[in-house]
């Protein structure tokens, strides 16, 4: 089914998907460093534990494609939109080197990663967000890719699944940032009224403007166990307010115990999760489209 | 003036707040408080009125205070996420009666404190732009301050926007920007002349539809103005079909941003 409306969707839009799969290969003979417990272990073993260190347990930060990868059918999945570049239109100071520098280091274009994929046969659309790509800072070319996976979604009716991983908006953008957030915005709600279902699954860390806009507009909201989540960030409230936050502040737990997000899902369950969740949303609770 | 001027200009404690705004563009106005599941933020000041004998429409403006008791009240116009719910409340109220709604932008951001974290300050910001894109009603929005981020656009997801020739609009405080990207905040100056934040730039850059020429010696005629430019726009804009006035809302920020594309 994916494919049958990729092609279509190719066919009347001059977009090319990309398979996934392949992309990934490359980079899977390195060593990482465990943040919790400096222990070292190779991607590959990584990536086999879902980026979870097998030492002390704690959740290493994944790449968009490693992401969508780690939970959706084998080879279901497709890339769309990944022909938008970002471009220096404000020329602000250090931002083309900064682009540069983060696409050498992420191999990505840009921060998100957007497409359709499926889920023990369940199709969906979905958005990745990459903070390894410049904190995974929104600006044009995230809010283009976003808007458009939304809108593609309508058409379809299609669920979508985003991942939100965020530090705040692209100030390098200037404003044309801050309106990404209204635009994006508007094609949720759009998705919305259709009828179709909008699940965020919160990572590490999602804050500032993503907070403010679609991380917190899903129909369904699951986080990350221990990811960071707010809005303003916990150095600014502490020097504004001069005084010391809880260690748990800002947590996905803390948003849990306030009555933010639905669920805490652990990695390991993700899948499952979110196959319960699209199935039950099915037409006929069955699976299948939507 | 330097972007950097134009930034002390607009957060000057001279400039007629929100309330004052209202106050002379509106007639028969009453004040409607809370936003019945918290409490009610002073920083918000909301309710309804008259345009014209036969225009009512509903008015939310952030306002930064006249003197200390009341500023530290209102916390210096930086609202909560009450303030947003409440706002929220009244925009829904707005659409149930197919009134439209004014807002007045001057803020330096969203109030940030642990509080305002565990009530939900992102989530309120996010419900209002959300239901903003969606709300079945025409919305104009004037920034006569300080339009500072998510905290400004949480009023500024309307089909028209208007900015005070000395008002200024960012992403980000350009203080903010300074510390983070140069670890400076002595380069504030810098930081306001790169985010382009001044409202000729932001017309520039077509976030906008137009600058609105200060005069406050004239407050009255200048509100005069505003007024006349207000009932106008609504006119217009409430003899749209429901469907079309959300389309131009949805396209007005559709078209927003600047990338390459790459053809394959």
């Amino acid at each position: 089914m994916a494919n049958a409306i990729a092609n279509f969707f190719k066919s009347i839009t001059g977009q090319q998907q990309t398979d996934i799969d392949s992309v990934i290969k490359n980079t899977e003979n390195v060593t990482l460093v465990c943040k919790g417990c400096s222990a070292e272990t190779s991607k590959h073993q990584l990536l086999k534990n879902n980026m979870i260190c097998p030492k002390c347990g704690k959740y290493f930060r994944m790449g968009g494609k490693e992401r969508i990868k780690s939970i959706c059918d084998k080879k279901s999945c497709k890339e769309m939109f990944d022909n938008f570049e970002s471009v220096d239109f404000l020329n602000f100071p250090g931002y083309a080197e900064k682009l540069e520098k983060a696409k050498a280091l992420t191999n990505e274009k840009d921060a998100v990663v957007c497409g359709t994929a499926e889920i023990n046969g369940c199709e969906f659309a979905f958005f990745v967000m990459d903070s390894r790509f410049m904190m995974a800072s929104m600006g044009s070319v995230l809010g283009e890719k976003i808007t458009s996976i939304f809108e593609y979604a309508t058409e379809n009716n299609l669920p979508v699944i985003g991942f939100t991983a965020s530090g705040g908006a692209r100030m390098q953008e200037g404003i044309i940032s801050l309106m990404q957030l209204a635009k994006v915005s508007g094609a949720v709600k759009r998705h919305s009224n259709s009828g179709n279902l909008y699940i965020t699954v919160l990572t590490d860390p999602t804050t500032g403007g993503c907070t403010a806009s679609f991380a917190m507009q899903g129909d369904i909201i699951l986080a990350e166990p221990k990811a960071l989540i707010g809005f303003a960030g916990r150095r600014v409230v502490e020097q504004t307010t001069k005084s010391r936050l809880p260690d748990n502040f800002q947590s996905a737990e803390f948003l849990l115990e306030h009555g933010f997000v639905d669920a805490i899902v652990q990695r390991e369950k993700l899948r499952e999760t979110l196959s319960n969740l699209l199935y039950i949303h099915s037409k006929t609770g069955r699976g299948g489209k939507a | 003036m330097t972007p950097y001027e134009k930034l002390k200009t607009a957060r000057a404690s001279t400039r007629p707040t929100g309330c004052a705004y209202v106050n002379q563009i509106f007639t028969n106005t009453i004040e409607l408080h809370g936003d019945r599941r918290y409490g009610d933020d002073a920083a918000i000041y909301s309710g309804i009125g008259y345009l014209d004998d036969d225009m009512p429409a509903t008015f939310i403006a952030i306002d930064k205070g006249t003197d200390l008791q009341s500023r530290l009240a209102k916390n210096f116009g930086c609202p909560k996420p009450e303030g947003y719910r409440k706002a929220l409340r009244l925009m829904k109220q707005a659409e149930k009666f197919h009134r439209p709604v004014v807002c007045f932008v001057d803020t330096l951001g969203a109030f940030c404190g642990a509080e305002a974290e565990e009530r939900g300050q992102g989530q309120a910001i996010a419900e209002n732009i959300l239901e903003m894109m969606g709300l079945r009603t025409p919305i104009i929005t004037i920034v006569i301050g300080e339009g500072g981020s998510g905290g400004a656009l949480a009023l500024g997801a309307a089909d028209k926007v208007y900015m005070l020739e000395n008002a200024v609009y960012s992403v980000i405080s350009p203080e903010g920007c300074a510390s983070i990207l140069w670890k400076d905040s002595s380069k504030v100056a810098d930081a306001a002349e790169c985010l382009k934040i001044t409202a000729q730039d932001i017309r520039e850059l077509k976030v906008i539809e137009g600058i609105i020429t200060e005069d406050f010696d004239n407050f009255d005629k200048m509100c005069k103005s505003i007024r006349h430019q207000l009932k106008k726009d609504i006119k217009a804009l409430l003899e749209l079909p429901d469907e079309r006035l959300l389309d131009n809302r949805y396209n007005r920020f559709r078209k927003l941003g600047n990338f390459d594309k790459i053809d394959k």
